[in-house]
């Protein structure tokens, strides 16, 4: 998958990364709801959070005591962004279904007597 | 006079061993065995991805609580060659169905001897899609993608 720069690997390629993302997308959170629903610190939490931020594909604001995180509202550069890396992997898990169910390839029930180890 | 910056596509492109006909099969009929079901836009998880196999047809997600999340629509329907198919999810992350804001997926077929084919994918017309102001101002304002993509890098390595 071809990108423009590193940028979209860097930002959404962390796991941790990407599931902070992926909750800011469906509404906005603090950290500790953040912790509460991902099974990293608090501590960890706040730091993706500020690579996010400063990555530009997040923003926070206050309400009350507590900081309020969100998806950037010119969300198409977070879109695109997160569809990179989407495709990245479906095209990988397409490329590995495709030549695993190819039919001439199919193990033939009626073979067994023929196998063959796999690695000679 | 269109104004309107475009954003550059993504494009990607895979060699199978397989034959063409198999490739658009399992590319189109299915789906819900190679999308990565950790990316959905529904608040529920994904239970099962589906594209209609027609002009016109529904390409959406089902949720494990049997709610439904529209994703986009057919456009072509080529077997085994080409398909194009939309992404209607704007940079609020809703389903759009004004189809003048549709981004689009193209995926191309050919063969490459025998057994093998390369499937040749562009997503393109992101600049469609509501929600981007700010990046349109971004481009416009000099540097471009290309910058800005480089600036989250940089930004990402001093982060670290």
């Amino acid at each position: 998958m071809e990108t423009n720069g590193e940028g979209a690997l860097g930002l959404l390629g962390d796991p941790s990364r990407r599931a902070i993302f992926e909750l800011l997308a469906r509404h906005p959170c603090s950290v500790q709801e953040l912790t509460d629903l991902l099974p990293i610190s608090r501590p960890a939490v706040s730091q993706h959070l500020k690579v996010l931020k400063d990555g530009g594909l997040v923003v926070s604001r206050a309400e009350g005591t507590r900081r309020i995180y969100q998806l950037r509202p010119d969300g198409v550069t977070a879109l695109r962004t997160w569809l990179d890396g989407v495709w990245q992997d479906a095209l990988t898990g397409f490329q590995k279904q495709a030549e695993a169910s190819t039919p001439g390839l199919e193990p033939d029930p009626n073979d067994h007597l023929n196998d063959e180890p796999e690695e000679r | 006079m269109n104004d309107v910056a475009p954003l550059p596509p993504i494009t990607g492109s895979v060699s199978l061993a397989v034959p063409v006909e198999h490739a658009f099969a399992v590319f189109t009929g299915d789906i819900n065995t190679w999308w990565p079901h950790q990316f959905h836009i529904g608040a529920a998880d994904i239970a099962e991805v589906i594209l209609e196999p027609r002009v016109g047809g529904r390409w959406y997600e089902r949720g494990v609580d049997d709610s439904e999340c529209d994703w986009g629509r057919v456009l072509v329907w080529e077997p085994p060659h080409r398909i194009v198919f939309t992404w209607q999810i704007n940079g609020t992350w809703q389903y759009d169905p004004d189809p003048t804001k549709a981004s689009e997926i193209e995926a191309r077929f050919r063969s490459d001897g025998d057994h093998q084919s390369i499937v040749d994918v562009e997503h393109r017309l992101f600049e469609r899609l509501d929600g981007g102001d700010a990046i349109r101002g971004a481009i416009n304002g000099g540097g471009g993608w290309a910058l800005l993509l480089e600036g989250y890098a940089t930004s990402v390595k001093d982060h670290a």
